[in-house]
């Protein structure tokens, strides 16, 4: 912790004058609006700001189209300036498919949450990726049904409160997660698959790149690319907001393990993931203490 | 007694947008971001900066109703502060 002794509030209504310039990443073109109806502390709004700002930084603007599925996130439709198909629950990577076969130049991506995804339409996304579309799937992820009322999904993990799991979620009654990214990392269309988080600063550098990542393969037609993003749930997970990246990192975080479970035709297990995070989260606090984030 | 405090960076807060989730408290590498105690037309509390920023842009990648705007100074601005 710092020891800088607290001076004064300091102006922040208005930008600086001549002498300063703005620091990237700025605020992305493509959120038209910084209002959206989403609780306080959610995760939601940063893995879809990622989004905006891969597709900024690549050029891909103009040929993005989405594939929206249903959840908090839906909302995002209306504010966020990128051409879109509204799906039915969990059909995302089906609608997906039809459009990047008609419009094989587009940039085409679903945005699902993991009750679309892994409960609705868990066969809909591992087809996709069998199949080796050349799409990009990016799922948020945070082990509850938040728009439907904070019941469990099937990624919840073991002991994480819910709704439905008010004692935990118990492996005798209500089953084992699923681990969504694992599975269509063994699969072989798939080119690309990550899981990032947003629960903290460098988690997030570390998504966007991912996100680009994901779209850099799509371009290349490599084949599916995937991102897993886990985003916190203060309203779902029943904790007040400022305790929601410490208890993603500790629930959800040790369970669905952070990193690049496919990249370049090498699939990582579970230790390889694990020693990379604490090799990247030493690196991103040097960053940090020298005081930027820029590469 | 008073001690000069660099700010090497600042950067803009949309008081009104803000829905008091304090992310952003301690995401700030210097703790330079405090909360406020009067609250904006919502009912929500929202952060004020103090003397000390560095520009590093950790607030506005926490920040999940885009609140903030980062600028670097050319010239570290000095503010003289009681320690």
């Amino acid at each position: 912790m710092s020891t800088i002794p607290l001076g004064p509030v300091l102006d922040t209504a208005h930008a600086p004058g001549d002498g300063a310039r703005v620091v990237e990443p700025k605020t992305p073109a493509l959120l038209l609006t910084n209002h959206h109806h989403l609780c306080p502390g959610c995760g939601e709004p940063l893995a879809v700001r990622a989004i905006a700002e891969a597709l900024e930084d690549l050029g891909l603007v103009d040929t993005a189209v989405c594939a929206l599925g249903i959840g908090c996130y839906t909302s995002f439709g209306a504010t966020v300036d990128v051409d879109l198909v509204q799906c039915l629950h969990g059909r995302a990577p089906s609608v997906a498919t039809g459009v990047k076969r008609m419009l094989p130049d587009a940039t085409v991506f679903t945005l699902q949450g993991d009750g679309d995804m892994v409960n609705e339409g868990l066969q809909e996304v591992l087809h996709t990726a069998a199949r080796g579309e050349s799409l990009t799937a990016v799922l948020v992820n945070n082990g509850v049904f938040g728009e439907t009322g904070g019941h469990m999904t099937a990624t919840s993990v073991l002991g994480q409160r819910t709704k439905n799991t008010i004692e935990g979620r118990d492996a005798e009654y209500h089953g084992y997660p699923i681990l969504i990214g694992d599975l269509i990392a063994q699969l072989e269309g798939a080119a690309y698959v990550a899981r990032g988080s947003v629960h903290n600063a460098g988690a997030v550098a570390r998504t966007t790149k991912m996100v680009r990542r994901a779209f850099e393969a799509q371009r290349r037609r490599e084949g599916f690319s995937f991102v897993e993003i886990l985003t916190m749930c203060p309203t779902g997970w029943f904790i007040p907001t400022g305790e929601g990246p410490d208890y993603l990192a500790s629930t959800l975080g040790e369970v669905h393990i952070m990193g690049e479970l496919k990249a370049d035709g090498q699939i990582r297990t579970t230790e390889e993931l694990h020693a990379e995070n604490v090799r990247k989260a030493a690196e991103l606090d040097a960053q940090l203490a020298r005081g930027g984030l820029e590469d | 007694m008073t001690t000069v405090v660099k700010s090497r960076g600042t950067v803009t807060i949309d008081v009104e947008s803000c829905k008091g989730c304090e992310l952003c408290i301690p995401a700030c590498p210097p703790a330079v971001l405090t909360m406020s105690g009067p609250v904006n037309k919502r009912g929500y509390h929202y952060p004020e900066l103090h003397p000390g920023c560095t520009g590093c842009a950790a607030c506005l990648m926490v920040c999940p109703d885009y609140c903030f705007e980062v600028f670097r100074f050319q010239t570290p601005v000095e503010h003289e502060v009681p320690s």
